[in-house]
């Protein structure tokens, strides 16, 4: 086939030209919001797909004692500076309070000895971080569902939205107002409900440290890390949370990430 | 005179249709998903540019890391593997991203998109993977169903004898390919590598990445027993998606070493062109 070696230069010169036409057209796609919109798509895809083939409530898998990492990786925020905060820091969070409102039958105001009162659960658990390292960690806290039926839940409630104390970052175009960019995360019912899913107090057996969340962090186990909000002050009960700051449900989510991360 | 009209012998047919309809079709989606995903793929991998074995992640020994450190001369890109390690400023760890050598595990030209954005990143990957599947799923389904796998893809007994084998591979390193009624059929080396691609190293790459998801671990556990930790499925996920840039360069080479206008006619309109029997072929 020695006719094909003149075609062959001009090919492979075709094939980089093309190369380097396809990594700034996939660059100028990313940024195409119809085009994201459809890329987003395939999350919902795999949100329907894990909710169809996975039961309510298979549980994520636990792990022994010996598995626990000797060191956990804190990510995200880790020592927050916000004022508010900082004073229950000070005061051993005795004046912290969880709120439950929204969608619910009664409001509810419970403190960390009310908490601690109720039933707890204790797992330990693998930790997936969306950029890819797990830790495993003991966790032993409440039960979200039965926080929820003490407060009882709307028939309209759809979602529960966790707002947390702390301000991650200057907020990337969201805004210089401090409450518009605090962390907050949401989940469905189905994950609410879910028995591994825990408002966690305590760590490896020792109270929780600032830098995972204290004093309560939401475990969601059968998703990634940045699902599981730490230093947690709200809970809220909607039926949407299109008018929540960003609009996508989450801190990471209005910044890209998808809503759905059990994958 | 009469006989000077006579009709020239028939010329045997040269062309024959290699590619069915559908292997052409599932052959460019799956290339178009493999690209995509490969390249994605690297971009999540940079979030976290090390790979560990077992379930949980030990940062201090990772089994293979891709770093920068600063040096007195600047930003230095450094691969380690088992504990030995490589400079590799430019290409992996440390390279050129907007003029400046920035910290970035794989260099901007090989990542979608080109700038560190892990979400975006994510995006790509998963709604291509669903691609990749489904288009995988069809052609499987495909490949039993017209007997294409065990008429094209098995090989017979005695190709697989050490001395057909060797002679393969031989002739495949002098760039003697098979022409003539011989290439009208896959020689073993093709069968065996596609083989590979299509039952050893797309279905690991698959069932790998499924591990890395907490959701189906819930419902699957044996998956983070089968591979032997989320950990260990994310570094054989590596291993296998190097395996496969393995065989595509392989491919490639291929391609272009036995004729690249054919081959590529062959996988567009189905038609190949069998060439001329070498006379020296004994067969």
């Amino acid at each position: 086939m020695s006719g094909d070696r003149p075609h062959r230069r001009g090919l492979l010169q075709a094939l980089a030209a093309l190369g380097g036409l396809a990594v700034s057209g996939c660059d100028r796609l990313s940024n195409a919001p119809r085009f994201r919109s459809a890329l987003d798509a395939a999350n919902g895809l795999t949100y329907r797909a894990q909710r169809l083939l996975i039961g309510p409530h298979q549980l994520a898998p636990e792990y022994s004692e010996a598995d626990i990492s000797p060191v956990f990786r804190a990510n995200g925020s880790t020592d927050p500076q916000d004022d508010d905060y900082l004073a229950l820091v000070g005061n051993q969070f005795a004046d912290w309070r969880l709120k439950v409102h929204g969608l619910v039958e009664r409001e509810l105001s419970l403190s960390l000895t009310e908490l601690r009162a109720l039933p707890a659960r204790t797992q330990i658990t693998r930790h997936d971080c969306v950029e890819g390292w797990s830790c495993i960690g003991k966790w032993t806290g409440a039960p979200l569902s039965e926080i929820l039926s003490r407060s009882g839940v709307k028939p309209e409630a759809r979602f529960v939205v966790f707002h947390c104390a702390d301000t991650l970052d200057d907020g990337g175009g969201f805004g210089e107002d401090p409450e518009s960019i605090r962390y907050y995360e949401s989940i469905d019912l189905v994950d609410a409900m879910h028995p591994q899913t825990i408002l966690a107090y305590d760590m490896n057996g020792a109270p929780l440290t600032v830098p995972h969340g204290a004093p309560l962090r939401l475990r969601v186990e059968r998703q990634l890390g940045y699902k599981m909000a730490k230093y947690v002050m709200r809970i809220e009960l909607v039926e949407s949370f299109a008018h929540l700051h960003g609009g996508r449900g989450g801190y990471w989510e209005d910044r890209g990430y998808e809503w759905y991360a059990g994958i | 005179m009469a006989a000077v009209l006579t009709p020239d012998p028939p010329v045997p047919e040269r062309r024959f249709r290699r590619h069915s309809g559908l292997v052409r079709l599932t052959h460019w989606i799956n290339a178009l998903c493999f690209t995509v995903l490969l390249m994605s793929g690297l971009q999540i991998f940079n979030a976290h540019p090390a790979l560990n074995v077992g379930q949980s992640s030990d940062f201090d020994h990772p089994v293979l890391s891709i770093l920068a450190r600063s040096s007195e001369r600047g930003l230095v890109g450094e691969t380690t593997i088992l504990g030995h390690a490589f400079d590799t400023t430019g290409v992996l760890g440390a390279s050129r991203a907007g003029g400046q050598i920035a910290s970035r595990a794989f260099p901007s030209w090989i990542t979608i998109p080109s700038v560190q954005d892990l979400a975006t990143g994510r995006r790509w990957h998963f709604f291509f993977a669903w691609l990749l599947v489904s288009n995988g799923l069809v052609y499987l389904a495909w490949g039993f169903a017209s007997r294409h796998f065990g008429r094209d893809l098995l090989p017979r007994r005695a190709e697989l004898e050490l001395r057909h084998l060797g002679r393969e591979v031989v002739d495949h390193l002098r760039l003697r390919f098979p022409r003539g009624e011989a290439a009208r059929r896959y020689n073993v080396l093709q069968q065996l590598a596609y083989l590979l691609a299509v039952f050893g190293l797309f279905p690991l790459m698959i069932f790998t990445g499924l591990t890395m998801s907490p959701g189906v671990d819930s419902a699957a556990p044996q998956l983070l027993a089968l591979f032997g930790g989320r950990q260990t499925a994310r570094l054989i996920h590596f291993a296998a998606a190097s395996g496969l840039v393995l065989f595509v360069i392989v491919h490639l080479a291929a391609v272009l070493a036995s004729g690249v206008l054919n081959n590529l006619r062959s996988m567009v309109t189905g038609w190949y062109d069998l060439g001329e029997a070498r006379t020296t072929d004994v067969r």
